[in-house]
């Protein structure tokens, strides 16, 4: 699994569930984002079809042929199929918005798909960077050298005043969106996840679904970004992102986790272990469903609730889990088209087999 | 409503439809004075019709990015920018909106594009304008190609001038 999720390699947890991955029993991964648009060109909402062509043609001999640190995959999405985009909008390596408006978009994604390059996008080039867990400074670094690489060879849209250009007012000025995607559950069950949406608007923050901009929330994931993008460097940004911002909401979301162990342990126990049980036994299930059970599963492998009953079941697992389950990987799984219906008993199926080997 | 020029409300409206295409204009007293229109109450019904009818003077009342055509109501309406040289058109009310949406930030800071020397930005604009032009060709696109080689032809023709320019000796 290679994604916003977790982008797990297999080594960043332990079968004791213990993540070696800073900070992801909370913060399932990081994720940096950079707006860039090419100078002398109108942005991608008033481009001409020449011209989307133009960016798309520039952008892809570029990122295939300037060395860069990770090599790169290109994507034509006008050839691409809605399965391949599905995949790709799943592994968060490309917006919904992206997998929709195909003519004249593509993507350039790194092999070890940490890193991907979305063209014609909003802006022309939208760079991002993952990382599992809390790497959020890790990701960005990375995301302003391959923003560094790019940029030595066009003209980026600048100005002194407004920094770099965007086609939307909330991106001028560093263009650096940094994310982190969060597990919320214990705020959920202690009531406070009013608190954190306060808190985020009075910082300057979104708070958006599993899928970024426009989604819902769904078992209790929450995407946290940075709104502010001007008038503060990428370094002051950071510093406060990584620095404050994220670890105050996992240390808020670590003390709901502890009141809920002091106070209502058995509760928590039952929530938890019936979610496994009827992973471990539905013979059908929904998305929504799926992606709820496996939100309590996880918060259980987190407080090592599920040591004794199923040690293998590992953070790795759960998020590993939390991809398989997502309609354009269940297809891929197939290998053939398959029906709402029938996706839910693969679905079924699928769970079963990774839990406890049915 | 707010005023398509500031943040003040609008107290003039208009909507024009032109060729199946509704425009719409809402300016503030001191926009619409600006403009020369009359003050709801004030008369001069037929001046302010006039005004924003088909052929009258709409730059006036919407400027428009002289690069891409887009006027600053479109930018607000749709909160996106047309191109960077919008930027430059417009750059008081989209200052104003800019800082709206950036918590009160009105300049930039943190790192800014290296810029090159004249020399080198100017070979590279000519290999990109190649690279278009045999693109432009290989789509039998001749008018196309035909801009691209007076574009070539305009950079090779400035080029002595500042490579004298930049020339130490």
């Amino acid at each position: 699994m290679s994604d916003h999720d977790g982008m797990n390699d297999g080594d960043q947890t332990g079968q004791d569930g213990q993540q070696a991955t800073p900070g992801a029993d909370v913060v399932l991964s990081s994720r940096v984002r950079i707006a860039r648009n090419l100078d002398g060109i109108p942005f991608v909402n008033k481009a001409s079809s020449e011209q989307c062509e133009y960016v798309v043609k520039t952008a892809r001999h570029l990122l295939l042929h300037v060395p860069l640190e990770d090599q790169m995959i290109w994507i034509d999405l006008e050839q691409s199929s809605s399965h391949e985009r599905q995949l790709l909008v799943e592994r968060h390596l490309i917006s919904r918005q992206h997998a929709d408006n195909t003519i004249h978009r593509g993507v350039a994604v790194a092999e070890n798909e940490q890193a991907s390059v979305m063209v014609n996008e909003e802006d022309h080039v939208r760079i991002q960077v993952l990382r599992p867990g809390l790497q959020i400074q890790d990701a960005a670094k990375a995301c302003l050298r391959l923003d560094e690489s790019i940029g030595t060879h066009v003209d980026y849209a600048y100005r002194e005043r407004w920094g770099y250009l965007s086609a939307c007012p909330t991106n001028v000025g560093t263009g650096i969106r940094m994310s982190a995607m969060l597990h919320l559950p214990g705020l959920r069950l202690v009531n406070e996840i009013g608190k954190v949406r306060q808190a985020a608007k009075d910082l300057h923050l979104a708070v958006r679904g599993f899928y970024g901009e426009g989604s819902e929330s769904t078992g209790n994931f929450y995407q946290v970004s940075n709104q502010i993008t001007l008038g503060r460097s990428e370094e002051d940004i950071l510093e406060e992102f990584e620095g404050v911002i994220i670890p105050g909401l996992v240390q808020f979301e670590q003390t709901a986790r502890q009141v809920l162990l002091d106070k209502h342990r058995r509760s928590l126990e039952d929530r938890v272990f019936r979610a496994f049980g009827t992973l471990g036994t539905a013979r059908m299930l929904k998305l929504d469903e799926a992606m709820k059970l496996l939100s309590r599963l996880r918060l259980g492998v987190c407080l090592d609730m599920l040591k004794d009953a199923a040690d293998t079941i590992t953070l790795d697992t759960v998020n590993t889990l939390m991809l398989m389950v997502q309609p354009g990987h269940l297809r891929q799984h197939v290998g053939t088209q398959i029906s709402p219906e029938d996706a839910r008993g693969v679905r079924a199926d699928l769970v079963r087999d990774i839990l406890i080997g049915e | 409503m707010k005023c398509d020029l500031c943040d003040k409300p609008a107290v003039v409206h208009e909507v024009t439809i032109s060729h199946g295409v509704k425009k719409e204009v809402h300016l503030c007293v001191d926009h619409a004075r600006e403009a020369g229109v009359a003050m709801p109450g004030q008369q001069q019904g037929n001046k302010l019709i006039s005004k924003f009818a088909v052929g009258g003077k709409p730059n006036v009342m919407a400027p428009r990015c002289p690069q891409c055509g887009t006027s600053f109501a479109q930018v607000r309406q749709h909160s996106l920018i047309g191109c960077p040289a919008c930027y430059d058109a417009f750059e008081e009310p989209l200052g104003r909106l800019i800082e709206r949406a950036q918590a009160g930030a009105t300049h930039h800071i943190g790192k800014g594009v290296h810029r090159e020397d004249q020399q080198s930005k100017r070979q590279r604009e000519e290999r990109q304008l190649m690279q278009a032009l045999a693109s432009a060709l290989s789509r039998e696109q001749y008018e196309r190609a035909a801009e691209i080689r007076d574009q070539i032809n305009q950079l090779s023709e400035e080029s002595p001038e500042e490579s004298a320019e930049g020339d130490p000796a």
